[in-house]
């Protein structure tokens, strides 16, 4: 909508949705660059897929709803959630898997709610739970990281595999795949073993996993380029990563072979994709600016709830879509006071 | 008070007036039961019989009980009604009877049944009450069986998967595999399968009215011009 403009001076207003999705793409980049050389080429394969899947998708959504389709699309909200999906999804994955996931993304999460704006789940979290509750064997061929002396599949290969299925020969699947950290420290812990001898094994770097606390390094510059640019509000992810930090520290202070550092849970999985890029979505996030730090709070809180006791090895997913249906509420009842407001009984009442 | 035609009766309980798509009565069963097309027809069945027994009943007894104690009654008559079929399946159909579980003796708190003798059956005649029950329960059998077959291709790639259960063991061969190699979309058989096919359903029945009304209109305009050629 356009507004006339009357007399100066003037704050220019420039940051239309497209270019804050674009920008936020770019912050991704460090991330992606990481993920793609430590996981190889199955990370590309899923995002290409992912993210044709999701343009498609919305432009057949829009076209039977009767909008706009190419002014809606260049808004590139859908390429986002394409990217983000891909980005969660394991290398490994066959072709329909980010392609199924996606159409659920951007027709039931998104478009059947009435399209950016309105949805009251994060489309990319829905596409990936609907994707783990469904086919929980194939979301779990994470390809071993890079550097461990491992065969890793070239281009060519890996497009090979997500179409038909087919692995170079000589080439096992076993061979190639490898449990994530969270994956085996939860199994190991599961059985008795000390933190301090799994964590010996050569598929654990510094601090997270080999290669994983790359990825999570690069999407937490991303990130803080987000906040530094203001595309984001940094109550959210510190929120998330301060209670997943507190609450790591706290029970890994009371026994230090039973649960990981605090560093290990900041740096494994998705916790910086989550922290930076998926709960802080404006549309299903909270709103209000203790809200954010109240939602980020709950995730973090519900993460360590899931990845320590919880049947799944990480639980960003399932955190965020919990605290989306929590963020009305908590933006109801932390409503910033009005000045003038009595104190008292300000806040939402 | 005029008795309403037969074929508004069916109009109403298979269509425009659906306890399933229109009245959304009876969700909890529906949703909980409809996984696969037989389940969603041995529930259904059940539930119609229980709504044309308890119907014709509460008709026959319509000019006798007294307003004041009338829903204790109806509710007398529909438990007796469904503890009969309770019975009944788990001596001739106990495989189903052990798959459908709580949802075969809850039958007695589907409102539905309740609705329909209150609304319906204690004003009318027994013949109506009897087709109102027919209709009534046909189209909740209608929705379950189309729920069922939609939840059960999508989520395993078959059709009357188990019939076994429901007509013996000649059915054992009865089923259809769709797709040969489908790995199954467990989402579809699990509850959140059960919503989103359920306002699926609903959506595309609100399109179809949207389609009927607008032809409708069109034929009211048309009818002038007609005439005055």
């Amino acid at each position: 909508m356009e507004f006339p403009t009357f007399s100066s001076p003037h704050l220019p207003a420039t940051r239309s949705v497209s270019r804050v999705m674009r920008e936020v793409l770019l912050a991704l980049v460090p991330g992606m660059l990481c993920a793609w050389w430590f996981f190889g080429w199955g990370i590309v394969v899923n995002l290409v897929l992912a993210t044709l899947a999701c343009v498609l998708a919305e432009a057949g959504m829009l076209a039977a709803r009767g909008r706009p389709v190419a002014a809606t699309l260049a808004d590139t909200s859908a390429v986002l959630t394409g990217v983000l999906l891909a980005l969660a999804l394991p290398p490994l994955a066959p072709a329909w898997l980010p392609v199924v996931g996606a159409v659920f993304a951007i027709v039931v999460a998104k478009q059947l709610y009435g399209g950016l704006g309105y949805n009251p789940f994060n489309p990319a979290m829905i596409g990936y739970v609907v994707l783990l509750i469904s086919f929980p064997r194939e979301m779990t061929q994470w390809s071993a990281p890079a550097g461990l002396g491992n065969t890793q599949l070239g281009l060519l290969d890996s497009v090979a595999w997500s179409l038909y299925g087919v692995l170079p020969a000589g080439t096992a699947l076993d061979a190639l795949t490898l449990a994530t950290p969270l994956d085996s420290v939860k199994t190991a812990l599961g059985i008795g073993e000390m933190l301090s001898e799994i964590t010996r094994a050569p598929k654990f770097g510094q601090y997270g996993g080999l290669g994983w606390e790359w990825v999570n390094f690069g999407y937490l510059l991303g990130g803080l380029y987000l906040i530094y640019r203001r595309l984001i509000d940094w109550r959210i992810p510190v929120g998330l990563l301060g209670a997943l930090f507190t609450i790591a520290l706290v029970f890994h202070g009371s026994d230090t072979d039973a649960y990981p550092a605090p560093l290990f849970h900041l740096f494994s999985g998705a916790a910086m994709l989550g922290a930076f890029f998926i709960a802080t979505d404006p549309v299903t996030a909270s709103t209000t600016p203790r809200g954010r730090l109240l939602f980020g709070a709950g995730i973090g809180l519900i993460v360590y709830v899931i990845r320590t006791w919880g049947g799944y090895p990480d639980g960003i997913a399932f955190a965020v879509l919990l605290m989306n249906m929590a963020a009305p509420t908590i933006d109801y009842y932390t409503k910033p006071r009005v000045f003038g407001q009595d104190g008292k009984r300000g806040g939402g009442r | 008070m005029t008795e309403p035609s037969y074929a508004s009766i069916a109009r109403d309980g298979l269509w425009s007036n659906n306890p399933g798509l229109v009245q959304l009565l009876g969700l909890c069963p529906l949703l909980a039961t409809s996984n696969n097309l037989v389940n969603g027809l041995g529930l259904g069945l059940a539930t119609m019989l229980a709504l044309t027994a308890s119907n014709v009943c509460v008709s026959l007894i319509r000019g006798i009980v007294r307003p004041e104690i009338r829903i204790p009654v109806f509710v007398l008559v529909i438990a007796a009604i469904v503890t009969v079929i309770e019975l009944g399946m788990h001596a001739y159909l106990h495989e189903l009877y052990a798959v459908l579980g709580i949802f075969i003796p809850l039958i007695v708190t589907n409102c539905n049944l309740i609705g329909r003798a209150e609304a319906f059956a204690s004003k009318h005649s027994p013949g109506r009450a009897l087709v109102d029950g027919l209709m009534m329960g046909g189209g909740f059998l209608l929705v379950l069986v189309v729920l069922g077959g939609l939840r059960e291709v999508v989520g395993q790639g078959t059709l009357l998967a188990q019939a076994h259960m429901m007509f013996g063991e000649a059915a054992r061969g009865w089923t259809v595999h769709l797709v040969d190699n489908y790995r199954g979309f467990l989402l579809a058989i699990l509850p959140p399968g059960a919503f989103i096919g359920l306002g699926l359903i609903i959506a595309l029945k609100n399109v179809v009215d949207a389609r009927l009304q607008r032809r409708a209109q069109h034929v009211v305009v048309a009818q002038p011009v007609a005439a005055a050629s």
